[in-house]
């Protein structure tokens, strides 16, 4: 790897001969007319949707910001903000914490057998959020699953992990199992890239494990961790699939409105109320797109 | 999880009592350092932990295959029960309720081929596009993007289903496909990949030879875009066999089900009333659903490895 690396450092920059033209168009083309259609005109309809009412007499009319008012006040929502928001505080941390530590202890190359642990941690990504809701639900089962056999075996009474105390943090394990590995291993590949001279030339300053680890490898991957980091939030306040096919077994633990797209799904297809769930949506959006933000300026501000 | 301290504890370097010359011994403890560190027991153990922890939903998964309906009730999760029930539970699998599990499959399989596939040739083609040319608007499409990636996209599908049911594609193939064929994150991986692959002073020798931007794109540039292209194929697939919310929003037909929303139908089952469980199929579909992506994860790791790696290079 070393010498790969030293060659890549010491090429002149490339000089960027590029020319200004509208070529560039003809390959990005077919994605910038996709995404308008599936990503573009439905966040515009949305808007559309929200300003609108359907009324029993009078049709479709216009309300101004009334829905919005109208979510700004709803209980049942802003519960389930805080519950994502909960989810968010701990498993997020967690999660990454776990990813990192993996990928410190790959790239520190001393682990026996590195390929397989690294494969081994990942394959979970490759379990569908639906098969993986439904092992975890078996496995959380205190009468036919894993925990009631635990209980037998060892003549005990776990806590239910679906119970409504419990459930959250059930969900929470759920969302680690599966995406720890993935993290783990954007971080890891961005630890690979570091340049080798940099561990020799810290070696020569006489620096420790710990210190390389702090003063090398953390800034290095800095990037990385903000996009890992950003990326489970927004995958935190999106969660739906794992409380969703949960709520089969433990229905009283989660309700219709246990997340915001719990809540959002439940409106429009089964409570027939479109323009009120765009408006829930077009809310956690914005929700969702400021923490993110500050979460970003906040790392951009710590490099500086 | 190991704290910093474990992982450091282990990390002193043993002094090397050798009577060599200063600078071969120089050399010798830098590799010993820096490319072969020792390894260590402890390290390897702690992190083992956590493949335990990955691994062992899918050992349990594996076992509970091998059961029937009345054994995976009866008998401890994690071990064999009495009776080897798996080829009876797969030969079952496919052809309870009509083979219904073997439409599922090749839904799924439909949705992969031109969803996933779609959505890397737009990514690789707008990659390039972002990488190697200068063009009027191009930072305007990366800001949209970047911006529509923070929007989540549930909060995009229930107006994508209005949209799409005003226009007569609900409860159809193409509902499924056509939001498939785009993936922002494989647009930012392979826009990354192209800047790093390509050098453009090959596609400028190219041009000079009297070239096409076509044949500078599928002659010159797609065969470097390689170990790019295949680690965005692979993501892009493993979202499109794994989306459970798009068809569940899109598809009320059964018969247009890709595997997950089937799996979920047949677990439900045994909810409603005079449902027969059907457990044992639920578990060896879920276990016929995971493999084919597991197997494409581990044939294809040194392509998709060095693609993500070349990805994480910009800072």
């Amino acid at each position: 790897m070393a010498p790969v690396q030293s060659a890549a450092a010491a090429r002149p920059l490339p000089v960027r001969k590029t020319r200004r033209s509208w070529t560039g168009w003809g390959f990005i083309g077919p994605f910038a007319l996709v995404f308008t259609l599936v990503f573009l005109a439905p966040i515009a309809y949305s808007v559309h949707l929200s300003l609108f009412q359907d009324r029993l007499i009078g049709g479709t009319t216009f309300v101004g910001l009334d829905n919005y008012q109208r979510a700004l006040q709803d209980r049942e929502f802003w519960e389930g903000v805080g519950r994502v928001g909960l989810f968010l505080v701990v498993q997020v941390p967690v999660m990454l914490g776990i990813a990192l530590l993996v990928a410190l202890a790959l790239d520190s190359g001393r682990l026996y057998g590195k390929s397989f642990f690294r494969i081994a941690i990942f394959l979970p990504y490759a379990v569908p959020a639906v098969v993986a809701a439904l092992m975890w639900g078996f496995l959380y089962g205190t009468r036919f699953g894993l925990v009631g056999d635990i209980d037998d075996a060892l003549n005990t009474t776990l806590p239910d992990p679906l119970s409504p105390g419990l459930v959250l943090a059930s969900i929470g394990n759920i969302v680690t199992w599966e995406f720890a590995g993935y993290n783990m291993l954007i971080l890891y590949s961005a630890l690979r890239v570091i340049p080798a001279s940099l561990y020799e030339a810290a070696e020569i300053d006489g620096a420790g494990q710990l210190r390389v680890i702090t003063a090398i490898k953390l800034p290095a991957i800095r990037g990385a961790l903000a996009i890992a980091t950003i990326f489970s939030i927004i995958g935190s306040f999106q969660l739906f699939n794992e409380p969703s096919i949960l709520r089969s077994l433990a229905p009283n633990a989660i309700t219709t409105s246990y997340t915001p797209n719990l809540y959002t799904y439940a409106l429009s297809f089964n409570g027939q109320q479109q323009n009120y769930a765009a408006t829930v949506a077009i809310v956690m959006g914005l929700i969702t797109m400021v923490v993110a933000y500050v979460v970003q300026l906040r790392g951009m501000r710590k490099a500086a | 999880m190991g704290s910093p301290t474990t992982l450091t504890s282990e990390a002193a370097p043993a002094p090397q009592p050798r009577r060599t010359p200063a600078v071969p011994r120089l050399r010798t403890r830098r590799q010993h350092h820096v490319a072969r560190p020792r390894r260590s027991v402890l390290l390897t153990a702690l992190t083992g932990l956590v493949v335990v922890y990955s691994l062992l939903p899918l050992v349990w998964l594996v076992v509970g295959a091998t059961k029937t309906q009345k054994g995976l009730a009866s008998s401890f999760g994690l071990w064999f029960g009495g009776d080897f029930a798996l080829w009876d539970n797969i030969a079952e699998t496919f052809t309870y309720d009509d083979g219904v599990f073997t439409r599922w499959l090749l839904n799924t399989l439909l949705y992969v081929v031109l969803g996933a596939g779609g959505a890397t040739v737009l990514a690789v083609l707008g990659g390039y596009a972002l990488a190697k040319f200068a063009f009027p608007g191009k930072r305007a499409v990366f800001a949209v993007v970047i911006g529509a990636v923070a929007v989540p996209g549930t909060a995009l599908a229930i107006p994508t289903f209005l949209m799409f049911s005003e226009m007569g594609l609900t409860n159809t193939p193409w509902a499924v496909i056509i939001p498939s064929l785009i993936s922002p994150f494989g647009l930012y991986l392979m826009w990354v990949f192209a800047s790093e692959a390509i050098p453009t002073e090959l596609m400028e020798a190219a041009r000079m030879d009297g070239a096409s931007e076509l044949r500078v794109f599928f002659q010159v540039c797609l065969p470097q875009l390689a170990p790019g292209t295949v680690t965005v194929l692979l993501f892009t697939m493993v979202h499109t066999w794994n989306n459970y919310f798009l068809p569940l929003i899109m598809i009320k037909d059964p018969d247009w089900y890709p595997l997950p929303l089937g799996l979920n139908a047949w677990n439900a089952q045994a909810a409603t009333a005079g449902g027969r469980p059907v457990f044992h199929l639920v578990i060896t579909g879920s276990l016929i659903t995971i493999l084919p992506l597991i197997a494409a994860f581990l044939l294809l790791q040194r392509y998709w490895q060095s693609g993500l790696a070349a990805g994480s290079v910009k800072e």
